[in-house]
């Protein structure tokens, strides 16, 4: 028979505000197995925590009841209570009579009977709970980072720098990601990749960081501490170790007609190719879908150019597998497509273009070595429109666009339309807003330096249809403070388009089985308190893959993600859930249901002896939990149909228990 | 608000379907709009007039008959808003009052086609009764 302490919380007037705290202990007090109930203003306090160690040794208790807020808030408290005062940690429950009581309901009589029963309940199952100890399991010291962006870039380097060695998965042929293809960045102006090629540099000399370009992940398997991971190389047809990045066969290829994607398809590059100078890895790759080499077989031209005989037409994908302790996705954003939205004319007239062409427009490396011409023929622009909230805060059931913010656009199209009047004061530039939305240090000040010093017109209203007329773009507009329709003849159109997560980010979740909210953004363990964890265990989340954000906040978010892994690897092990579930080998009649359902892949089969009444021996095939996998999710013991899957901690026995006593 | 001008409200939004309280007030609407220059209030007028009850001046404004129910707003609406609904709503209101259509419900069926919205229709059935 257990000696059980009930302490019934006020959470000041939290609970005690709903809930008769003197009548829920005091009615306690009676149910079976409770020698000893009682109730204080807060619990969690120390003066609170106290209380229960004093009662643990006073009253000999041997699990205790701690009617208080949802078990997510404080279940780690009182654990850590009762182990401190010799109690097992795992004869502590939780009553939530906060969360699920006394904050759902106004009416004082009500909530003190829901209280009593949920306290009934929890007594009822303390009588049957076990002492349980947690499993251990060792750490692989090393982490992978899949995306190889600013935020990626980061977070590798960051662990790196405390010492362990972390593995980058980039699917495209260099890191940099998106900030590599930008010109300047707010509000301060420095160049993005006069401060991004550095830290790009820094990834290529660490001897702790491995880079994996032109690669994905194919598979994930294993838990935290030890994850197991297939990475497909894909054949670049360059061995990477031998080319020299001189890019002598980038000139030579004959196929030039290839649309440059780095620079958003607005120039051509070769079928052989290096994206930008300052690419890393420089090794040049042979793009499959259009070298005549690989699609026909003739040619050949970039292997006889090559010096140092790095081309292999031969090579073939390659599957490189891996044991990590943490994963970082940080997979980063799109602009989404602009197809849908036919009256902004985007795949009418080549001079409406999104802000991330505009980029590329601007900057000294880009298709027009930065002088700001139309892509349609070339020439300078004096009128131009720049349109906000293309695709962004849209209603949820439009077929278009998005419901989110996408935080960025009001800061970057600042920056276009200022740099615009700064290089050329002969351009009139409007840009026509919803709102405008700069939180953020200097961002307010950057945006009405770019109205009041560069002489930009914001215009609060909407674009509603752009024309193509002769070589002008007619844009109609509204000017909702002057209730006026503007028509404006433009030379260039630049529309601010929504950012989507990248579309790998959905497949990797559900290879990391980490949870995605509606926009396929990954969604953090606690909005507020762990913002870069994932829920799954040993996955955390680095950059726009959560959210949309801007470069300063991805790289604090980078480096808050490296601080967890960092916190994960220096571990030597593990402590795991006891809470997991076993079988019990007599009962089981090895129908592999359990095996069927289980989402972490933790029943294996094998063949056991067993001695029969009549003393012969039997072979019987069972089922078998490996407890370091198990995540206690409880699926199997549904599943089991002979009843021989139970979860520890949380048994069919202890469940009923609790469920007589709430009906009771 | 006026109970009668409550009821009002209540009544144009019940038949047009549209809640007012999803614009967030960009203006496509009127950006978008080709009857601009012959219209008195324009599209995100009668969305935020409507909601915040100032429907008097809508009922005399000859804006009603202007709309052309060309439907670019409800098409272009990031919110969904359906401005065009809101109008014919409107217009509806006070043409009820009137009686007297401008087609005959006889001669609909052969004016038809797959491609006209349905309300167009009615919108042509009434607006120019006046």
């Amino acid at each position: 028979m257990q000696r059980i302490g009930v302490f019934v919380c006020w959470c000041g007037s939290n609970i005690a505000g709903t809930v008769d705290v003197e009548k829920v202990s005091e009615a306690l007090k009676n149910e079976p197995g409770v020698v000893f109930s009682t109730n204080y203003q807060y619990m969690c306090s120390q003066a609170g925590q106290d209380i229960i160690k004093d009662a643990i040794a006073e009253h000999k208790l041997t699990g205790i009841v701690v009617c208080s807020c949802s078990p997510r808030m404080h279940e780690a408290t009182f654990r850590k209570t009762a182990a401190a005062a010799g109690l097992n940690s795992y004869m502590v429950e939780i009553a939530n009579i906060r969360e699920q009581c006394s904050w759902v309901h106004k009416d004082m009589q009500s909530g003190t009977e829901k209280a009593i029963i949920l306290g009934k309940a929890a007594v009822a199952k303390v009588n049957l709970n076990a002492p349980l100890t947690p499993g251990e399991s060792p750490v692989t010291k090393r982490a992978l980072v899949i995306g190889g962006g600013i935020a990626g870039i980061q977070t590798a380097l960051d662990i790196a720098e405390a010492g362990f060695p972390v593995d980058i998965v980039e699917k495209k042929p260099t890191i940099g990601g998106k900030m590599a293809q930008l010109d300047k960045t707010f509000p301060t102006l420095d160049c993005a990749a006069c401060i991004l090629t550095p830290k790009m540099v820094d990834v290529a000399q660490n001897d702790k960081i491995r880079i994996f370009s032109y690669s994905e992940v194919e598979e994930i398997g294993g838990f935290v501490g030890n994850f197991t991971v297939k990475i497909k190389k894909k054949a670049r047809y360059v061995k990477e170790d031998v080319c020299t990045g001189c890019g002598i066969c980038t000139e030579k290829c004959p196929q030039k007609k290839v649309p440059n994607e780095f620079n958003m398809g607005m120039d051509n590059r070769r079928a052989v190719y290096i994206p930008f100078a300052q690419a890393v890895p420089k090794v040049a790759t042979i793009d499959p879908n259009y070298c005549t080499m690989l699609k026909t077989g003739k040619c050949g031209v970039c292997a006889k150019v090559c010096t140092a005989g790095a081309i292999d037409y031969t090579q073939k994908d390659e599957i490189i597998e891996e044991k990590y302790g943490a994963i970082v996705a940080a997979t980063g954003f799109n602009p989404i497509s602009m197809d849908k939205f036919d009256e902004f004319a985007y795949n009418q007239s080549k001079d409406v273009i999104t802000s991330l062409e505009f980029e590329r427009l601007t900057n000294a490396a880009g298709p027009t070595a930065g002088k700001l011409l139309r892509p349609s023929d070339g020439k300078h622009p004096h009128t131009i429109v720049f349109v906000q909230c293309v695709g962004s805060r849209c209603d949820a059931c439009a077929e278009k666009g998005k419901e989110y913010c996408s935080k960025i656009c009001c800061m970057y199209t600042a920056k276009h339309a200022m740099l615009t009047r700064d290089k050329y004061p002969d351009t009139d530039v409007y840009v026509f807003y919803i709102d405008v939305r700069t939180p953020g240090k200097a961002f307010d000040e950057f945006y009405r330096r770019a109205v009041e010093e560069y002489g930009v017109h914001y215009i609060k209203g909407m674009v509603g249809k752009v024309s193509p007329e002769g070589d002008k773009l007619m844009v109609r507009a509204s000017d909702l403070l002057a209730n006026k329709q503007l028509n404006i003849a433009a030379d260039l159109v630049v529309l601010a388009a929504a950012i989507e997560p990248d579309k790998s980010a959905r497949p990797l979740a559900t290879m990391l089985t980490a949870s995605m909210d509606t926009n396929d953004f990954f969604t953090e363990a606690h909005p507020k308190l762990r913002p870069v964890e994932s829920p799954t265990a040993g996955v955390f989340l680095s950059g726009t893959c959560q959210g949309p954000k801007d470069i300063p906040e991805t790289v604090s978010q980078a480096s808050a993600a490296a601080a967890k892994v960092i916190g994960l690897l220096a571990k030597d092990k593990l402590m795991g859930n006891p809470c997991v579930a076993q079988s019990n080998e007599l009962m089981c009649n090895g129908c592999s249901s359990c095996e069927r359902v289980c989402p972490y892949g933790a029943i294996t089969y094998a063949d056991k002896e067993f001695r029969m009444p009549d003393r012969t021996v039997a072979i019987r095939r069972v089922a078998m939990v490996n407890e370091a996998v198990c995540q206690g999710c409880g699926a199997c013991t549904v599943a089991c149909p002979s009843g021989a899957m139970d979860l520890k901690g949380f048994a069919t026995s202890q469940i009923i228990a609790e469920v007589d006593a709430i009906c009771k | 608000m006026s109970k009668e001008m409550e009821n009002l409200k209540s009544e144009i939004i019940r038949s047009s379907g549209v809640n007012p309280k999803k614009c967030m007030r960009c203006g496509k609407c009127t950006g978008t709009c080709p009857a601009f220059d012959e219209m008195e209030y324009h599209p995100h007028q009668f969305v935020y007039m409507v909601e915040s009850g100032d429907i008097e001046p809508l009922l005399n404004s000859k804006s009603l008959y202007k709309c052309l129910t060309c439907f670019a707003c409800v098409d272009r609406c990031p919110r969904g808003v359906e401005p065009a609904k809101l109008v014919e709503a409107v217009r509806l209101s006070v043409i009820r009052k009137q009686g007297a259509n401008h087609l005959k419900a006889d001669d609909i069926p052969a004016l038809l086609d797959d491609e006209m919205p349905q309300q167009a229709i009615v919108s042509a059935l009434r607006k120019y009764s006046k």
